[in-house]
């Protein structure tokens, strides 16, 4: 029996799980997929936003606000990225800098910091927003993060001190019983008295497993976004937003912790809960309004594109709370845009709930830390040497774009929480994640898992349980 | 810190040529740096034949071209090492390079030669639209698979862009008994080779759909189909003429992009046409000493012209070393209408020895026109041509005298209108 069962490994599951694992509960963290963060967590625009935005009075607002002061601590204890590089939001006309005003007026009523600087001002910060900038509301506690990392650390985190994950443990159904609950999977079923509900683009679906009253409906909003090449000198320095609308933030130019910079999204309502797929109506729309913002933005330097879908629902907040027709289970429903921001604060809001079904009494022993990844890039030449005499496979190169030897994979492959698939890989190391987009590399990422999984190389996996890359060995098919 | 004569980044065509040639010239003390596990580069890899027919009046497998300058290599006992790669070129001639034998090590040199080669511009440079399932590739990474790794990347495959490793590769897949379906060109006529057009695809009766481009990718897991459409004049797909394909791969061949993240770290001035270094007459870059040659200077053709290429960067190293390499005044070369780029990009006459070969692509397709080289304003020379694509390098050798006659800007263009 498990005092909490906590469904969907993305950054809120995650972080949740890697918060519980401090008290003396008996933890599950079930995911459909073959990995964590895969889903909204693994495709959005990856900002720890100031808190400026959202609408007075929601919870959104509040949460967002309290988030963003949590996250330097957090990714202190995590050992992951986290850089406040502060952001822009532009006006381009009299109407635009009349709402400026109106936002700068509720950042200050919320306490987030923030100054409206003139076109000369701005301009000497970012010399490439477009020349219809007139002036800007600068938001200097906005940060960037990669959340799968976050979530990833959070569960490894997690795990060292007693978490246990599931994945490829879809919940087809939820029986309630008598102050438990059971929990099935094709892989089993699982006891657990306390359910947190947060899956996602899917937590409608799982809410209606035990709730005829469902009236929440998860319609993904889908976002497309380029990506661009490191650069030496990166277009801009902070994230540049134009004015906020109805539909969101905006087309947006945000650089990454990996040097990269992200163009987009748009917002496109859709039903399909699979719909990754990028369109070349959104491509066209993202490129053509990210013109009015900033200026010499090398489109010839993109090497991906990519759809994040935001889970949102049918209103403008976040559910967070007991449902109310069933006990002891915790919805997190709607958690869009500012979710990644807000999620260190979901966490604490959470654990408010959850203090009233179980006991959190802290662990007396103490905490096994995560250890940080090897980034031997940032190391110097005899930090580098020094890993190399303790292991030669430090010394072997694999991925040519972003520097990633095969000592750093194959420490990502045996860490709690390891990676499994080539794009497990490449979201723990960022072998593939470069121009190259693992043209060079992924053979050779195929052959270390093979080795370290003790599989055939014919049967690692891009991503998903079906996504097969090689289809056999030469031959084969010659009688 | 240990040092080096003359440095080699890159063990393919380019830089073994070089090593070979620099040799010849009285250069010993020559280090080789090869980030694969041979020496020979993407050679290894292209069994099939075709390579050599100017260098060695026979065609050769690319790993038996390869294996000529190995051999050459091996003879003269120039060092090279395996595995090691280099991380970061730093505008001192210092670089420092990683291999599973050694670790990471910091070297300097008197003189470099950048020859890393080119890498395959993807699927997400061109951002087709569609998912981003298992079974999308380039198609030079598919030929490693098959070739070296001996690995089927699909069964059934649809193929963009008619460059030549595109089409290999469709000649290739179908010997391993794939089933090719189609290739798309978004231009109107191929980029390949026109041998490899009639031997790699209508040998083997698969369609090439010119003036055509993948609009979608479907498959949520691994490839599960492919639409094509036909594009207007200014490459829009045109609605209702999309055709669908039941493949399980699609490939890639949409182009060359020199491998640079070196030169760009080491601040080396570089030609947004080409997308490799600036170079003079001597395959000198901006940075002094620091030579560039083969597919990261551009983007070749064939390996014929990398390896020559190669040979000429080496003997121009030799005598960077012994210091018989001028200075001073320079001519620039400028690209006009019609003209994609120029190499080299700048001439110091007083380093010419009796002529200099200037090598460019045109633009577009172009039929019965004249290419002119003009000194300054003054012509210099006029070739008739029947057809030029851009696919095809061109060349024009020049008398040292003419260009010594040059003040300031050496110019070629294309002219449609015959006077």
């Amino acid at each position: 029996m498990y005092d909490v069962l906590i469904i969907g490994a993305g950054i809120n599951g995650g972080l949740l799980a890697q918060r519980l694992s401090k008290y003396n509960l008996r933890i599950a963290l079930l995911e459909k997929d073959n990995d964590v963060a895969n889903e909204a967590t693994a495709a959005n625009s990856a900002i720890i936003h100031s808190g400026h935005d959202p609408k007075t009075g929601t919870l959104k607002a509040k949460l967002n606000v309290r988030g963003n002061a949590l996250w330097d601590d957090l990714c202190k204890e995590l050992k992951v990225d986290f850089i406040r590089n502060g952001a822009f939001v532009v006006a381009v006309n009299d109407e635009e800098k009349l709402k400026l005003n109106e936002l700068y007026h509720q950042a200050q009523e919320r306490g987030v910091p923030s100054r409206l600087l003139n076109r000369e001002e701005a301009i000497l910060l970012e010399p490439n927003l477009s020349d219809l900038v007139i002036e800007v509301l600068d938001l200097p506690s906005t940060g960037i993060i990669s959340p799968w990392e976050v979530t990833i650390a959070a569960v490894e985190d997690a795990m060292n001190n007693g978490l246990e994950l599931f994945l490829d443990h879809k919940v087809t159904n939820i029986d309630r019983k008598e102050g438990y609950f059971d929990v099935t999977t094709p892989k089993g079923v699982f006891q657990a008295k306390v359910i947190i509900n947060s899956a996602g683009l899917y937590s409608d679906d799982i809410y209606a497993m035990v709730s005829k009253q469902n009236s929440y409906k998860i319609t993904p909003r889908r976002g497309e976004y380029y990506v661009l090449d490191r650069a030496i000198k990166p277009v801009v320095s902070r994230t540049i937003y134009p004015l906020p609308s109805e539909k969101g933030k905006g087309v947006l130019v945000v650089p990454t912790i990996h040097d990269n910079i992200l163009i987009g999204p748009n917002s496109d309502i859709i039903t399909n809960k699979e719909g990754k797929d990028n369109t070349s109506a959104a491509l066209q729309y993202v490129k053509e309004q990210v013109a009015k913002t900033v200026k010499n933005i090398p489109m010839h330097t993109v090497i991906r594109t990519y759809v994040g879908l935001r889970p949102s629902h049918l209103e403008y907040d976040f559910v967070i709370e007991e449902a109310k027709d069933v006990k002891n289970f915790i919805n997190l429903i709607g958690i869009d845009s500012p979710g990644i921001a807000s999620a260190p604060a979901i966490t604490e809001y959470v654990l408010d709930i959850l203090s009233n079904m179980v006991p959190l009494n802290e662990k007396t022993e103490p905490r096994i830390s995560r250890r940080p990844w090897l980034i031997l890039n940032r190391m110097t030449v005899e930090e580098k040497q020094a890993m190399f005499e303790k292991d030669s496979k430090f010394g072997q190169m694999i991925c040519r774009c972003e520097h990633v030897s095969e000592g750093e994979i194959v420490d990502v492959i045996h860490r709690n929480a390891g990676a499994k698939t080539v794009k497990a890989v490449k979201r723990r190391v960022r072998a593939g994640a470069g121009r190259c987009q693992g043209g060079f590399c992924e053979p050779r990422v195929i052959a270390i898992l093979a080795r370290e999984l003790n599989i055939k190389p014919t049967e690692v996996l891009l991503d998903s349980d079906e996504s097969t890359i090689l289809v056999g060995e030469t031959k084969e098919n010659l009688a | 810190m240990k040092h080096f004569e003359l440095i080699i980044i890159g063990g393919g065509s380019a830089g073994l040529s070089a090593a070979v040639s620099a040799f010849e010239n009285g250069v010993r003390d020559i280090l080789v740096l090869e980030r694969d596990k041979e020496l020979g580069g993407i050679l290894q890899q292209c069994i099939h034949n075709g390579f050599g027919v100017h260098t060695f009046k026979e065609e050769l497998s690319g790993p038996s071209f390869a294996e000529r300058f190995i051999n050459l290599v091996k003879e003269k006992h120039i060092s090279y090492k395996l595995n090691a790669m280099v991380i970061h070129l730093n505008d001192d001639k210092t670089l420092e390079y990683v291999s599973p034998e050694e670790g990471y090590n910091v070297i300097k040199a008197s003189a470099i030669i950048l020859a890393m080669g080119c890498r395959e511009r993807t699927r997400g440079a061109i951002a087709v639209p569609g998912y981003r399932p298992a079974g999308v590739w380039s198609a030079g990474t598919a030929q490693r698979y098959i070739n070296m790794e001996g690995f089927m990347v699909g069964k059934k495959i649809f193929i963009l862009g008619s460059g030549d490793i595109g089409l290999i590769m469709a000649r290739r897949l179908t010997l391993e008994g794939a089933e090719v379906k189609g290739v798309a060109e978004i231009m109107p006529y191929s980029n390949g080779l026109p041998r490899n057009i009639k031997q790699c695809l209508e040998d083997f009766n698969i369609p090439l759909f010119l003036s055509h481009t993948i609009t979608k990718i479907d498959g949520l897991d691994r490839v599960s189909g492919v639409t094509i459409a036909q594009v207007d004049e200014s490459m829009r797909p045109i609605p209702n003429t999309e055709k669908t394909f039941d493949v399980d791969t699609v490939l890639f061949s949409i182009g060359l992009i020199p491998e640079n993240a070196l030169s760009e770290e080491a601040n080396i001035e570089m030609d947004p046409k080409t997308r490799g270094p600036k170079v003079d007459e001597s395959y000198q870059t901006s940075l002094n000493g620091v030579f560039a040659c083969g597919n990261v200077l551009h983007v070749h053709d064939l390996v014929d012209f990398v390896a020559e290429e190669g040979r000429k960067a080496g003997i121009a190293a030799a005598k960077y070393i012994n210091s018989q390499l001028e200075e001073g005044r320079f001519v620039n070369t400028l690209a006009k209408k019609g003209i994609g780029y120029i190499v080299p990009q700048r001439i110091h006459p007083v380093n010419l020895d009796k002529t200099i070969e200037l090598m460019f692509r045109v633009t577009k397709q172009y039929k019965n026109v004249e290419i002119v080289i003009k000194n300054d304003d003054e012509v210099l020379r006029v070739i008739k041509k029947k057809h030029l694509a851009p696919a095809e390098m061109e060349k024009v050798i020049l008398k040292a005298s003419d260009v010594a006659l040059c003040q300031q800007t050496l110019t070629i263009e294309v002219v449609e209108e015959v006077a």
